[in-house]
């Protein structure tokens, strides 16, 4: 039997340089290329690709680097098939670009020699917080880094990373990497304060005081919400089941039956770890139907492949269990009825239909707590999420946000998080500019 | 059924592809495995003078994932043994009658050597002799290959010798290391050569070792100019064939050419055949693929020849000589412009930056809507596939302002996307050389060729 590190280790092997410049070559090296546009932080991808081929590895990191500073964990985590991949040019009728691959490859190639290609401004005097070490935090702060303003990253755990370091399984982002990047945005000059917790408006507000400009990029609560039914206490948090494959592999309990509820993506991670851990049945129960699942298809038709089962419309209404543990879900039949106002339709139950799945372990993905982060620091939210303009500004003067904290809409991935800190430092740096004769950060 | 077969000077051949001189046809396991596989000849590798090699004799030049787009060697005429070599060549001769078999030779620069070398090889049963007036390197140190091509009136006297003493067909093998190749012709067809052959390999020196600074390929941490072959020097090899061709005292004298240089499909060798050549040698796709590419040659070719109702290699050789004209003979008023056709346009760009940036700006990006938009006209906010591919502009050319350079259609990466479409210019035929006849102050002033514009309504933007 497999090791439980290697069960779950980094799915994808690294290209070689001849798969490499095999299929950089390949690539048409587009202009204004769709791949570019399709990707939230812009890299110039074609550009990156064309010095791949001709082996300056360094300048294609350095082109990665300068509009994602997260180049590593996005060449991993990123969704491309939505993403660059999804609108290459060759996709229609051959087989698309392997862009993460190829930019993870670049990547790898900077952090396997430890030769950096961005080196920060002189120092401009300015000095900002940033609070979160997670993509959006530390991008946001690696961008001001280089710019030469004083960054100091507060974050309340004892890694940076945020989910790229505790959220997402293994074999799609393995935990040193989202630290070796941690660690190079700390080499960029950012300060980094982990095990560092802002819970109060006191501490706020001795923010506002020390520093010239703020970016909070709190993400959301590392917990999920209550689904509220009985024998919720047995029920497993999802992100902590990932959390714990990454963080003390040896010890998670993984049931033989495993059910997990919710369809995300952290879903489908928590029934891998499941399912390559051991579980010999794995089942993902959702209360509304393939359609209306948020998980990627390519990750829906991944689960599959893996021997995960579906069942779409079951909402779960009881944990049972008996002395010795769990045994079982029970749950009802749903049938989709008005359009919500998440815009899918919503699942009512028929109470006539109850069924149980069996499981010794009942896992659930269903979302993540709001952040109290909002409140402390007295900026506007809707529906618990942080209002922010074009450019990344909160309602409150000097302070900026970005991250899953903003991200109220739409499909909330690393990537976007990484672009809204880019837009966050750069807004800043505009600010602490003209503030430079104008007084303060309005 | 096409007839492939050939009389080349008096020498058939099944069909008309031969392996080059070179390594291939190297020694009789070789050329017999080669007539096996369905070569129609072979060209013996060069034998006579005594010589040695050296390793790490190959350079090759690759571009992207596209593997010896051209190859270049030093590697010397044949190292065996003479007596080896004539044995094979007998004896493979003797097992392959109907195919043609020539032995290339290169011996040092008297009547009497050439008069043995020719002997011997007659003593062979090969069909002819090919005189290497080509090879570029090593041996042109010694006065031989190349050092002989270059120089018109010795090509003339050591073919003289050659001929007096020969009584089966002698081919003249052309250096393409020369201004005029032309000359070079001239210069063995006085001699009374039977035919002509073309291109040997080209000087070059395919790279320089990044890491060490060394020439490539390095030969113990030296290295100098090889010859050059390969797919790429096929249009090189091409121009100096119709040279041959739309040569007056060249073409008059009717001596068969044997054409080669690139040659790599039955495309390539359809080209050779169209510009005037009767036979065709294959060198580096050999050394690339194996004489196993025999195949789709024969086929390749046999087949366009049947779609075209050709029947023999006759019939279509030097057919496209008439075509070759020069620049002053062009028709001014002839009007081709570009058209993308938008259904099979995959929207890379690839012609728009290259109007754009490097030709004569007429394409131009187009939304949904139909309004020009420039390049990265989206939002910093916009992403995803779903946004960059419906959003994505169309590039398109404005016609009234195309030069019809014809740059977009060589960088369009898909299949009959861009096409050359021929539009009446609305204005008389008429040469560069007829108008420097009827009007020959628009030839020679700026201000005169203005008004001529202004008459004609050519408006240069």
């Amino acid at each position: 039997m497999l090791q439980r590190e290697d069960a779950l280790a980094e799915a994808l092997p690294a290209l070689s340089k001849q798969e490499a410049l095999v299929e950089a070559n390949r690539c048409l090296y587009c202009y204004d290329a769709p791949c570019t546009h399709a990707c939230p932080t812009h890299i110039d991808i074609p550009g990156f690709i064309k010095k791949i081929a001709t082996e300056n590895t360094l300048g294609s990191a350095r082109t990665i680097l300068s509009a994602n500073l997260l180049g590593a964990t996005c060449a991993r985590v990123c969704p491309v098939q939505e993403l660059c991949e999804g609108a290459c040019v060759l996709g229609a009728e051959h087989k698309p670009i392997m862009i993460g691959r190829l930019q993870r490859y670049a990547m790898d190639y900077v952090y396997r020699r430890d030769s950096f290609p961005l080196a920060s401004a002189p120092a401009t005097g300015k000095k900002v917080a940033v609070v979160g070490a997670g993509p959006a935090g530390l991008s946001c702060a690696g961008e001001l880094a280089l710019l030469g303003h004083a960054v100091t990253l507060f974050e309340k755990r004892n890694f940076a990373g945020g989910l790229s370091a505790y959220g997402i399984i293994a074999l799609r982002e393995p935990w040193e990497i989202a630290l070796t990047e941690a660690a190079m945005i700390e080499r960029l000059g950012v300060t980094m304060r982990t095990g560092v917790e802002l819970d109060s408006t006191a501490a706020a507000s001795g923010l506002r005081n020390d520093y010239d400009a703020i970016f909070i990029g709190g993400g959301l609560e590392s917990s999920m919400p209550e689904l509220g039914i009985p024998g919720e206490e047995h029920i497993v948090d999802g992100l902590k089941y990932v959390e714990q494959s990454k963080m003390d592999l040896a010890n998670l309990r993984i049931g033989r039956s495993v059910v997990v509820i919710g369809a995300g993506n952290t879903a489908i991670d928590c029934a891998t770890i499941a399912r390559r851990l051991g579980a010999e049945r794995v089942t993902i129960a959702y209360r509304r139907t393939e359609r209306e699942m948020t998980a990627y298809p390519h990750e829906y038709e991944f689960a599959r492949n893996e021997g995960i089962e579906f069942r779409f419309l079951a909402q779960p209404i009881q944990v049972l269990s008996d002395s010795s543990g769990v045994t079982g879900l029970e749950c009802v039949v749903m049938s989709l009825g008005e359009r919500d106002e998440s815009g899918r339709p919503s699942p009512r139950p028929r109470w006539d239909s109850k069924f149980v799945l069996r499981a010794d372990q009942v896992v659930k993905a269903i979302g993540q707590l709001k952040h109290s982060v909002a409140q402390i620091f007295g900026v506007k939210t809707e529906r618990g999420y942080i209002q922010v303009d074009d450019k990344m500004k909160t309602s409150s003067p000097g302070v900026f946000a970005g991250g899953d904290c903003i991200r109220a809409a739409g499909s909330a991935t690393t990537v976007m998080a990484v672009q809204d800190g880019k837009i966050a430092a750069r807004s800043i740096h505009t600010a602490l500019a003209s503030a430079a004769t104008a007084g303060r950060v309005a | 059924m096409a007839d492939l077969s050939i009389d080349f000077a008096g020498i058939k051949s099944p069909n008309p592809f031969w392996l080059a001189s070179a390594p291939p046809s190297n020694s009789g396991l070789q050329v017999h495995k080669a007539f096996e596989a369905g070569w129609g000849g072979a060209v013996w590798k060069t034998i006579g003078a005594p010589v040695l090699n050296v390793s790490n004799r190959y350079g090759a030049w690759h571009y992207g994932s596209q593997r010896m787009l051209a190859i270049n060697n030093v590697e010397l005429i044949s190292d065996r043994p003479i007596d080896v070599n004539l044995r094979e060549i007998t004896e493979i001769k003797r097992l392959w009658p109907e195919r043609a078999l020539i032995v290339s030779a290169m011996v040092e620069s008297t009547p009497e050597a050439w008069s043995e070398i020719v002997h011997r090889i007659e003593d062979t049963g090969a069909d002819g002799i090919e005189l290497n007036y080509g090879c570029p390197h090593g041996m042109s140190e010694r006065g031989m290959g190349a050092a002989v091509g270059q120089v018109p009136e010795y090509c003339e006297q050591i073919t003289r010798w050659v001929m007096d003493a020969a009584r089966i067909p002698v081919i003249v093998k052309l250096t393409p290391n020369v201004t005029d190749i032309a000359a070079s012709a001239r210069a063995a067809v006085a001699a009374g050569a039977n035919a002509l052959s073309l291109i040997n390999t080209l000087n070059s020196i395919t790279g320089v070792d990044l890491d060490t600074f060394e020439i490539v390929p390095s030969i113990g941490g030296k290295g100098g100019h090889g010859g050059y072959a390969g797919p790429a020097v096929k249009p090189i090899a091409l121009n100096m064939l119709s040279s041959l061709g739309t040569d007056e005292s060249v073409s008059r004298s009717n001596v068969p050419i044997s054409g080669m240089g690139g040659i790599s499909t039955w495309r390539d060798a359809a080209e050779f055949l169209l510009l005037g050549a009767s036979s065709l040698q294959v060198c580096t796709a050999v050394m690339h693929y194996g004489f196993r590419i025999i195949a789709d040659l024969c086929e390749g070719l046999s087949n366009w020849m049947d779609e075209r109702g050709v029947t023999s290699i006759e019939q279509i050789r030097g057919k496209s000589l008439s075509r070759i004209s020069d620049f002053k003979d062009f028709d001014l008023a002839f009007r081709a412009v570009a058209r993308i056709d938008s259904k099979k346009c995959i929207k890379c760009n690839l012609c728009y930056v290259a109007c754009n940036d490097t030709a004569h700006q007429c394409i131009d990006l187009m939304n949904a809507s139909g309004e020009v938009v420039p390049p990265y006209g989206y939002a910093a906010t916009s992403n995803g596939k779903k946004q960059a591919v419906e959003t994505r502009p169309q590039p398109r050319v404005r016609e009234e302002d195309c030069v019809g350079c014809r740059l977009c259609y060589n960088v369009c990466p898909v299949v009959d996307c861009i096409e050359m479409i021929e539009l009446p210019s609305g204005r008389p035929s008429i040469t560069w050389d007829e108008l420097s006849q009827s009007q020959p102050a628009v030839t020679e002033d700026w201000e005169a060729m203005e008004r001529y514009r202004g008459q004609m309504g050519i408006d240069i933007h």
